[in-house]
């Protein structure tokens, strides 16, 4: 959809440059980040302390940034150069808070009338029946926060927030306690909501799912830097730095050094954790005893019970099922190959038709190119 | 019972917890948001009365409204009398006197204000005036009754402060606590405990209307 937005929409870009130092339990935080959201959806993806929620606050104006520049469309709020520091009520930048903070002495109607406290008491009225009945929870104006549940007050927030026209919408982790059904619900309203609006919205979220959802583009942060950005397929389905690997879902990690280039193939052997497991990889930019990072899915591995014959698969590594353990839909199997330990991901099913069990002995088998190889 | 002793006592109560809401609130919004390093100092100073004995707070007061201080000889230039022993000196003592039971009741309602709900409010566009208005006074009620209540209740009973700053001059400074001093000294006993009940009723009514109000029905038992 950005692609597709018309010229004149880089008017409303949000461009932001920070530079923050502050305390932290495990000594001073670096922030600093340079970026461009355009109109529609960008997320801000990362673990818990990687910065995402500073950002949104110093863009929001309740966190003021040691140094940078920030502004919408050209127009500075923070410009540390020129001493430019709008004070956050006059940004019109919405923010949603992750703990929503309606005001718990108002109505779900009031709540949402409350930035437009300056249109006469029709207009007031009209407005926020009307975004309401957007966002379905019409119903619900005269009760007050207390009496409405988790999903109704993340819907009244949202339409708090978004009566006001915001320039820029900053969204953190507004529907991380929502069911998944609700949330696609929300987003699909807010998606509609924008299609009108067309303004930047930053998505701060630590969810896979969410990324890939919601992600027109996708900002992964890592202890205060900005590692990979891109759309969601490119940064999420193919690692290049270890950071994104952890943070999307890979289950094995290991060292590896490399033993074998083989450039007729496009592929290279690899140790694995010293040994003696070795892998068939990918080609990449490497030399003879290069140390990299190899990282590798748990839920591209396949397990078998008899010696696999005739795969295309070009790693078959012998190991011992050293503990199974069903986390809702699906089963973790840890195999033991000679002290490098696996972790494999298996339907309920296939564990039955196995009959799997711990101690088994079992064959791993691993596709060239599910090895995601990395700079250590 | 010596009604107009009661009837200014009231008037008295009355001005001084009123004009305690326009001066405490502004008081404790600074004393609850400044950052100010020495801001404990003038935390010290505002809960000072709670400690001092009266006659010691009423004889400063003496001292700065009395004819000598610039206070009082400002005053005098314009309004023709000096400020102590008259009523508007007692209202001013009463304000020293009373004012932490109105400040520390409003400063402790204004801090248990989530500040999340200020940085929402910020969010959307209200000036930190505003936010104050819109959220913070409305969610800090019951603070803002209760220090109305114990400096008007406060007020009521003063003794010391009055006797210092107002002397005894009957229908100008003399309170309900110095009728009854006054009754006790003359061996009027009758009197002295009739007015005495008047004070105990009312100091009753104001303390359970407060508590009334502020009850929390969905408070939880004892923890067992």
């Amino acid at each position: 959809m950005s692609e597709a937005a018309p010229a004149s929409s880089r008017s409303s870009d949000l461009e932001v440059r920070i530079r923050k130092r502050y305390p932290h339990p495990e000594g001073t935080f670096h922030l600093n980040v340079h970026f461009r959201a355009k109109p529609g959806f960008t997320i801000l993806f990362g673990a818990s302390g990687a910065g995402k929620t500073t950002i949104l606050d110093s863009i929001a104006g309740l966190d003021g940034p040691d140094e940078g520049r920030i502004s919408i469309g050209g127009e500075d709020f923070v410009d540390s150069e020129k001493k430019v520091n709008v004070p956050a009520w006059k940004r019109r930048i919405g923010y949603v808070l992750q703990d929503l903070a309606l005001f718990p002495h108002l109505t779900a109607e009031q709540n949402v009338a409350y930035g437009i406290y300056d249109l006469p008491f029709a207009d007031r009225r009209r407005r926020s029946r009307e975004i309401l009945r957007t966002f379905r929870v019409e119903q619900l104006h005269g009760r007050h926060i207390s009496e409405i549940s988790g999903g109704e007050r993340q819907r009244v927030a949202l339409a708090r927030t978004l009566i006001t026209e915001p320039r820029a919408l900053l969204l953190d982790e507004p529907l991380a306690a929502l069911d998944r059904r609700a949330k696609s619900h929300i987003v699909d309203d807010l998606r509609a909501w924008n299609r009108a609006h067309n303004v930047p919205i930053l998505y701060v979220t630590h969810s896979r799912e969410e990324v890939f959802a919601l992600g027109e583009q996708v900002i992964v942060l890592d202890a205060g830097r900005i590692v990979a950005q891109g759309p969601p397929h490119e940064v999420m389905r193919a690692p290049q730095l270890e950071t994104v690997a952890q943070l999307s879902g890979v289950e094995n990690l290991f060292d590896a050094v490399v033993i074998g280039i083989h450039e007729d193939r496009g592929t290279m052997t690899c140790r694995v954790n010293r040994g003696p497991v070795e892998l068939e990889t990918p080609l990449v930019h490497a030399k003879i005893g290069s140390k990299l990072r190899l990282g590798i899915r748990a839920g591209d591995l396949l397990l078998a019970i008899e010696t696999p014959r005739g795969l295309s698969a070009r790693n078959v590594i012998p190991g011992k099922i050293h503990k199974l353990e069903q986390r809702d839909v699906i089963v973790s199997a840890l195999v033991d190959c000679s002290g490098t330990e696996f972790e494999a991901h298996l339907t309920l099913a296939a564990r039955e038709s196995l009959s799997l069990s711990e101690g088994r002995k079992v064959w791993i088998v691993v596709k060239t190119y599910s090895c995601h190889l990395m700079s250590a | 019972m010596n009604w107009p002793a009661f009837w200014l006592t009231v008037r008295l109560a009355v001005i001084v917890s009123s004009l305690l809401v326009v001066i405490g609130i502004p008081v404790a919004h600074w004393l609850t948001y400044s950052r100010w390093r020495w801001k404990f100092l003038v935390d010290a100073v505002v809960a000072l009365p709670i400690v001092l004995p009266p006659t010691v707070l009423g004889f400063y007061v003496l001292m700065a409204l009395g004819s000598r201080s610039p206070i009082g000889r400002w005053w005098e230039s314009l309004t023709g009398h000096t400020l102590a022993f008259t009523f508007e000196g007692l209202v001013i003592g009463s304000l020293i006197y009373s004012l932490p039971f109105a400040v520390q009741p409003f400063a402790a309602g204004f801090s248990a204000v989530d500040p999340r709900l200020l940085r929402a409010s910020a969010s959307l566009g209200q000036s930190p005036i505003r936010t104050f208005v819109r959220v913070v006074l409305p969610l800090s009620k019951s603070g803002l009754i209760t220090g109305f209540a114990l400096s008007f209740a406060h007020t009521l009973g003063e003794f010391g402060v009055v006797l210092m700053v107002g002397g005894n001059i009957p229908g100008v400074t003399r309170t309900i606590s110095i009728d009854i001093y006054d009754r006790v000294q003359a061996a009027e006993y009758a009197a002295a405990n009739l007015t005495a009940l008047v004070l105990l009723v009312l100091s009753f009514l104001i303390l359970s209307l407060v508590y009334g109000i502020n009850r929390r029905p969905w408070a939880m038992g004892a923890w067992k």
